[in-house]
């Protein structure tokens, strides 16, 4: 622990985390509305989290039992990298249980097992403004939002419809909050939107490049965008895990040669894991890859 | 006072200044339903700044602008709330601008643009945004087929037209326009002429055109305003001010049109 | 329509012409012009060219403005003075009560003759099949080959345009009918349709006021003339 001497508890000073926390406050106030945040320099390029590792630093008590995950997975780079910053600079305790973790940074996805009051949910944000694509002006879609002028969000599911057939996007898909602001859910498949809706822990996005926070408190009406005649649909998978044989979860794909080889499985490692080790768990056999 | 004949847009004393420079200066003008004006002059004269004061894009130094709304209130427009002037601008009132680009998504199909509207007031139906835009794409003389075509792949012409179709859609009862045939080969502004002289007289919609070609306001509008140096010089009947023009700069501007 | 009452009035109407871009020369083109027109009657207007016939038309129409007097027209709602009256009154007497007819045609372009005819039939209120027939009646009489008829008429020759316009001027039955030489170039057979399209208005008790070079037209509508060069502002200014 002799580096955790030399920097402040979770890194960032105390001051910084105040400010840090009053934006959050307000974000939880005002549920999916983006409050704009002094954002700092962090020790990691833009885009790996470093809004979200601003956010867990500054909700982070010397008790918490932190989770990082990336696409779902405990053991890739990104989230390796964050765990062993927090372990580093607060000296905290770090899991890859989804029940045991008190606060989950994650980068697109949401665990598949069920979260519960008192756990804390940060999502690593690139581009907090749902509108952004459509209306290129800051100042136009602050504007939108606060005269909760939004037809122009139909208009790009419009233009999927026009365009595939039906509501093409798959991921960032728009919400409504709370009847009020339309938000961008980061990144996340629109699997894990319904996840969103009346979810029992506290969900905090910070966009660290955008300087942005913005938040769900427990339990808050998450709707996802749609037309009468094109309602959303979660994905479905028409297969299940070829590891654990879960089904109904998110599967990733993943390629296992280069003939065009490939296997699904779950995209949440740690649900994989779970089903895997306990013994009433009715995994099959693995099976040879596809062509 | 709101019986059916007062007017639908009244200015009062309208004046903007642009530092020493006048925009527009102590103008006023009644707008009554379905009666087509035009405000011609030279580059400079004041009549674009007279016509963002009107659609309230921009705020006045004095003066004021009422409007008699669809419920028959009338009210003073520089002092609506944002929402409530938003609302008007994309319900009640239509707005067409000489560069296409800023009245439309040039990234957003013809259909998207025209559905927006639509989708602003509450349409959440995706089939009925779709069959209407369509209607309204036909009504503009742009083939169906065009519906998922973006406007940066349409011709000048069409552009101004889809713009047309954008507004139309919410059935406004005001259009503003800001030289709609500008920059057009003549043939194409024929057409769209006629497509908006049409309109007009179909739907019974007020329009507010801002002009510098003679011909347009004489095909186009019932009355005309010219403007010289931000001020008002000379208003009557469209034929009137065109055939019998009374102030020097008026005679000036009747005598420069080329006859063909 | 009642006979014989009184449709327009003009009282001491004068108009000068100021040339500002000709160093602001004045121009008096009449003055003291005071004439009636009654229902059922054909007026004419006499006098040389340049004596203001066609100026006192176009003030009547309010195509011109008059400098001072009165303009009385006998609209729906009573009397109105056009000469100081808004121009949405004017439109709406225009559109009601006061038909012109002049010897050229301003064409909207890609309206076929056929429609421009039957949309000025539509303005006192006919419903559209109606005003097709009226259009096609008045098309027909009036010579157009059928074959132009779907064509817009910014092609056709001036002989053509110019009946398609008489047509539009008669196609709207309105109580108050202005003609400035409808008859100027045509042939017999057309001038022939012409006259017959002016009599059967006058029976119909339309108020009529005209101006006709043609003198055996003039003959056959006329049942009074106003001689222009009374009202010549020389003989006021004296």
């Amino acid at each position: 622990m002799s580096d955790a001497a030399h920097y402040n508890f979770a890194y960032l000073d105390e001051q910084t985390k105040r400010m840090i926390r009053r934006a959050l406050l307000k974000a939880v106030a005002i549920p999916g509305y983006q409050v704009p945040f002094a954002s700092r320099e962090m020790p990691m390029p833009y885009g790996w989290g470093t809004g979200g590792v601003q956010v867990t630093a500054s909700v982070l008590g010397p008790d918490d039992i932190l989770k990082v995950i990336d696409q779902g997975a405990d053991d890739t780079t990104n989230a390796v990298s964050i765990r062993k910053f927090f372990e580093r600079t607060a000296g905290i305790a770090t899991t890859t249980h989804t029940r045991d973790a008190t606060v989950i940074q994650t980068r697109h996805r949401i665990p598949e097992a069920p979260l519960k009051e008192g756990q804390i949910l940060v999502y690593q944000v690139p581009i907090p403004e749902p509108l952004r694509f459509l209306e290129p002006r800051e100042t136009e879609t602050r504007r939108q939002h606060a005269l909760e002028d939004y037809g122009l969000m139909h208009v790009k599911l419009y233009e999927d419809i026009a365009r595939h057939g039906h509501i093409a996007t798959t991921y960032a898909y728009p919400v409504k909050v709370d009847d009020r602001y339309i938000m961008d859910p980061s990144p996340t498949p629109k699997f894990d939107n319904p996840k969103m809706d009346m979810c029992p822990a506290l969900q905090l996005f910070g966009a660290g490049r955008e300087k942005r926070i913005y938040a769900l408190p427990p339990y808050t009406k998450v709707v996802s965008l749609d037309f009468e005649d094109h309602p959303f649909e979660r994905t479905k998978f028409d297969r299940g895990c070829e590891l654990c044989g879960a089904e109904g979860i998110y599967l990733d794909e993943v390629v296992t040669d280069d003939r065009g080889g490939c296997m699904y499985v779950c995209s949440d490692t740690d649900y994989c894991e779970g089903r895997r080790a306990a013994p009433h768990a009715a995994a099959p056999p693995i099976r040879e890859a596809r062509r | 006072m709101s019986t059916p004949d007062a007017p639908l847009l009244v200015a009062e004393g309208l004046s903007k200044r642009y530092g020493q420079r006048i925009g527009c200066a102590d103008v006023s003008l009644g707008i009554h339903e379905g009666e087509v004006v035009a405000v011609v002059g030279e580059s400079g004269s004041g009549k674009s700044t007279l016509l963002g004061l009107l659609s309230t894009q921009l705020l006045p130094d004095a003066g004021n602008v009422r409007y008699r709304m669809r419920s028959g209130d009338e009210r003073n427009l520089f002092a609506l709330g944002e929402a409530e002037r938003r609302f008007l601008l994309r319900t009640d009132w239509g707005f067409v601008h000489q560069d296409a680009r800023l009245g439309l998504r040039m990234g957003v199909s013809a259909g998207g643009n025209v559905g927006e509207r639509l989708m602003a007031v509450g349409w959440r139906h995706y089939g009925r945004i779709r069959a209407e835009a369509e209607n309204w794409l036909e009504r503009v003389e742009i083939a169906r087929e065009r519906i998922d075509d973006c406007p940066s792949a349409f011709s000048g012409g069409m552009r101004q037209r889809l713009q047309i179709a954008k507004n139309m859609v919410t059935r406004p009862r005001l259009i503003f326009m800001d030289e709609p045939t500008g920059g057009l080969d003549v043939s194409v502004q024929a057409r769209l002429l006629d497509l908006i002289r049409s309109f007009v007289g179909d739907y019974g919609l007020a329009a507010v055109i801002v002009t510098h070609d003679l011909a347009v306001a004489r095909l186009l509008s019932h009355r005309i305003i010219v403007m010289r140096h931000g001020r008002v010089i000379e208003t009557g009947l469209t034929d009137q001010v065109l055939d019998d023009p009374r102030e020097p700069y008026t005679q000036l501007l009747v005598a420069s049109v080329l006859q063909v | 329509m009642t006979h014989d009452r009184e449709m327009i009035r003009l009282r001491a109407v004068a108009k000068t012409f100021v040339m500002h871009l000709r160093g602001g020369a004045s121009l008096p083109v009449v003055s003291g012009v005071s004439f009636d027109v009654r229902a059922g009657e054909c007026v004419v207007l006499g006098g040389p060219s340049g004596a203001g016939k066609s100026s006192i038309l176009k003030m009547i129409y309010g195509n011109y403005r008059a400098d001072s007097g009165r303009i009385e027209i006998q609209g729906r709602a009573g009397w109105i003075d056009l000469a100081h009256a808004e121009p949405r009154a004017i439109l709406a007497l225009r559109k009601s009560t006061i038909g012109y007819v002049s010897q050229f045609l301003r064409v909207i372009p890609r309206v076929s003759a056929h429609d421009i005819v039957a949309a000025a039939a539509r303005q006192t209120g006919l419903d559209s099949a109606a005003a097709d027939r009226r259009s096609a009646f008045l098309l027909e009489i009036l010579n157009i080959p059928e074959r132009l008829w779907r064509l817009p008429p910014a092609t056709f020759s001036g002989g053509e345009q110019q009946r398609i316009n008489i047509a539009c001027g008669f196609a709207a039955e309105r109580p108050i009918l202005l003609l400035d030489e409808p008859t100027a170039s045509l042939d017999a057979a057309n001038r022939a349709a012409v006259v017959e399209l002016i009599s059967a208005r006058k029976r119909a008790g339309a108020a009529i006021l005209g101006i006709f070079h043609d003198e055996e037209v003039r003959d056959r509508v006329a049942d009074r003339e106003v001689d222009v060069r009374t009202f010549s502002p020389e003989v006021h200014a004296a």
